[in-house]
């Protein structure tokens, strides 16, 4: 926290966010042919009568973040973490306020962009694109991305398509392709969980190597550990509202007791 | 809760007007907001690498749980240009008055498969690949374009099977066929431009995919793939505006113009007057008008 003390410089800044997904074919009108047709016709008036419910996932949120900050984002299942990281990326729009940030934040994952028919190898090359990395850095890192992921370790497996892989070392290649990009605003969405004890550690490691290059990290965790282990800062989300805001160890024994008396 | 929303000890609490305030005093911009039009080609651009690698991707990936692998991007055309020479050519025998009607039947499939599927692909490029645009940060107009290139490159191979069956109907290698080259940049701007607009009407609304089988159906019978609308036009009296249409619809006039290169025997006189200048008109339309269709919706792709 020292070298904060000199400049604080804001990365991310929400103010007084709301986020409400529309949900079709629910409730009264229950998808039925008219009220879809109602919905086509009509898309202003026919909201409520044609079913579309409202759910309101992320309720008035504030909070500035500075560089150098790994912040941790905790809160019950469902009570609106990914989608309040969603937004910061920029990926779903925000009912009302403002999500300001420094740069484009990346949502470390590239799942989606990766194609289990091609071989490990090539995955590398296309997940590394669609991060937006440039065809040099690429061939720079891909040693260290194979070797970080270790699934070399056990023969030639880079040259075999993704689908022979298990569910764990296909993990393991996502997370290492995802962490080889430095980011301005990194948001990691329970990445931690992936893989065997020592890939956690190293994955662990890197995101502290990540933190370090990048101005400010995410990190949404059920895994009260490691974000103590990484985070100084937390954010305790409930039910869309932002509940609580400060330091890692006063907020994580409110969210304990919270918890725990629950069940 | 009594604790409850205290302030972190090391940022100063901010009212809510403050952090506007605060985002403009160090030059933080809104997140997730559409880029003006030269910085999202400027964006397009740097992502061109990734672009072709998703294309190529796509294509490899297609056939590569097929034990033949790789031998069905020739094969699938091959058979489908089969299946339509059995119907079209044997059974209803519209060939009459087609010189070469076997190579003169596969262009035509062949070039109207290629804007065909880049359309298909095109609708559901956005709704189709949600995960990809809920996941990651790109132009979206890298989609269409991907698939649009996908189906290129599908395309080329078709070409090559197209080869061999022009020299087993002993046509001969012609300077013309340096044309084929203008041809497919045309059509290839063209098939991006109309994917870009039904990927951005396909985001909006899903049920359009359900329906282009049947708009495009509809308009390959009217495009003259497995007829010559030229010798259709000149038998036949039809009123001048349905004449104008055949013939400046842009699938057929790709379609004829890359017969004009292919096949000797097909000669100058059939094309449309004004066919080049349709082709380019019809490319740049849709090109940059797809462009910025598909732009001014950027920021709302993949959401709600």
């Amino acid at each position: 926290m020292a070298e904060r003390s000199t400049e604080n410089i804001p990365t991310v800044i929400a103010d007084n966010v709301d986020i409400v997904y529309r949900v079709y074919g629910t409730g009264a009108g229950r998808g039925s042919a008219t009220a879809a047709l109602n919905r086509i016709l009509r898309p202003k008036q026919a909201e409520k009568t044609a079913g579309v419910r409202r759910v309101h996932a992320v309720k008035k949120v504030s909070f500035v973040a500075y560089k150098g900050e790994a912040i941790g984002l905790i809160g019950t299942n469902g009570s609106g973490k990914s989608t309040l990281l969603k937004a910061i990326a920029g990926l779903l729009p925000v009912e009302s306020g403002k999500i300001y940030t420094d740069g484009q934040p990346s949502l470390l994952g590239v799942n989606a962009a990766l194609m289990n028919d091609l071989t490990g190898e090539r995955n590398v090359h296309l997940g590394g694109l669609a991060m937006g990395m440039s065809r040099e850095q690429i061939k720079e890192r891909y040693q260290e991305i194979v070797d970080f992921s270790g699934i070399n370790d056990k023969g030639d497996f880079i040259s075999l398509p993704m689908r022979t892989y298990s569910s764990g070392m296909a993990a393991r290649l996502r997370f290492s392709i995802a962490a080889a990009k430095d980011h301005d605003v990194l948001l990691i969405d329970e990445a931690l969980a992936t893989g065997d004890r020592a890939f956690q550690k190293r994955s662990e490691q890197r995101i502290r190597e990540l933190r370090k290059q990048a101005g400010t990290v995410f990190l949404v965790s059920h895994n009260n550990k490691s974000i103590r282990d990484t985070c100084e800062r937390v954010l305790w989300l409930e039910r869309g509202v932002l509940r609580m805001d400060g330091p890692t160890e006063d907020v994580l024994k409110e969210y304990e007791a919270f918890t725990s008396g629950k069940s | 809760m009594s604790q409850v929303l205290h302030t972190p000890p090391h940022s100063p609490a901010h009212a809510e007007d403050d952090l506007a305030a605060l985002a403009a005093r160090y030059g933080l911009s809104v997140s997730g907001a559409r880029p003006s039009l030269p910085e999202y080609v400027r964006q397009l651009w740097a992502r061109r690498h990734f672009i072709t690698a998703f294309a190529t991707a796509k294509l490899t990936a297609q056939y590569s749980q097929a034990r033949l692998g790789q031998i069905w991007q020739v094969a699938t055309p091959l058979l489908n240009a089969a299946v339509y020479y059995f119907i079209f050519g044997v059974l209803l025998g519209t060939k009459h008055g087609v010189a070469d009607y076997i190579p003169f039947l596969v262009t035509g499939v062949f070039v109207w498969t290629f804007t065909q599927s880049s359309i298909m692909a095109g609708t559901r490029a956005i709704s189709g690949n949600l995960g990809l645009v809920r996941a990651l940060h790109f132009p979206r107009a890298a989609l269409p374009i991907s698939f649009a290139l996908q189906q290129l490159q599908q395309l080329l191979f078709s070409m090559a099977a197209l080869v061999i069956i022009l020299f087993c109907f002993g046509i001969p290698v012609g300077p013309s066929w340096v044309l084929t080259v203008p041809v497919l940049f045309l059509q290839f701007v063209f098939n991006a431009g109309v994917s870009m607009v039904m990927a951005r009407m396909g985001a909006k609304t899903p049920d359009i995919a359900q329906l282009m089988p049947f708009v495009l159906r509809t308009w390959m019978y009217v495009s003259g793939v497995m007829f010559s609308i030229d010798s259709t036009l000149k038998h036949t009296s039809l009123p001048h505006a349905v004449q104008v249409f055949l013939e400046a619809n842009p699938a057929a006039v790709y379609i004829d113009l890359m017969r004009f290169a292919l096949i000797d025997s097909f000669r100058a006189d059939q094309l449309p007057h004004h066919v080049w200048a349709y082709a380019l008109g019809w490319a740049l339309l849709a090109g940059i008008g797809g462009f910025v269709y598909f732009w001014k919706a950027e920021e709302r792709y993949g959401r709600g």
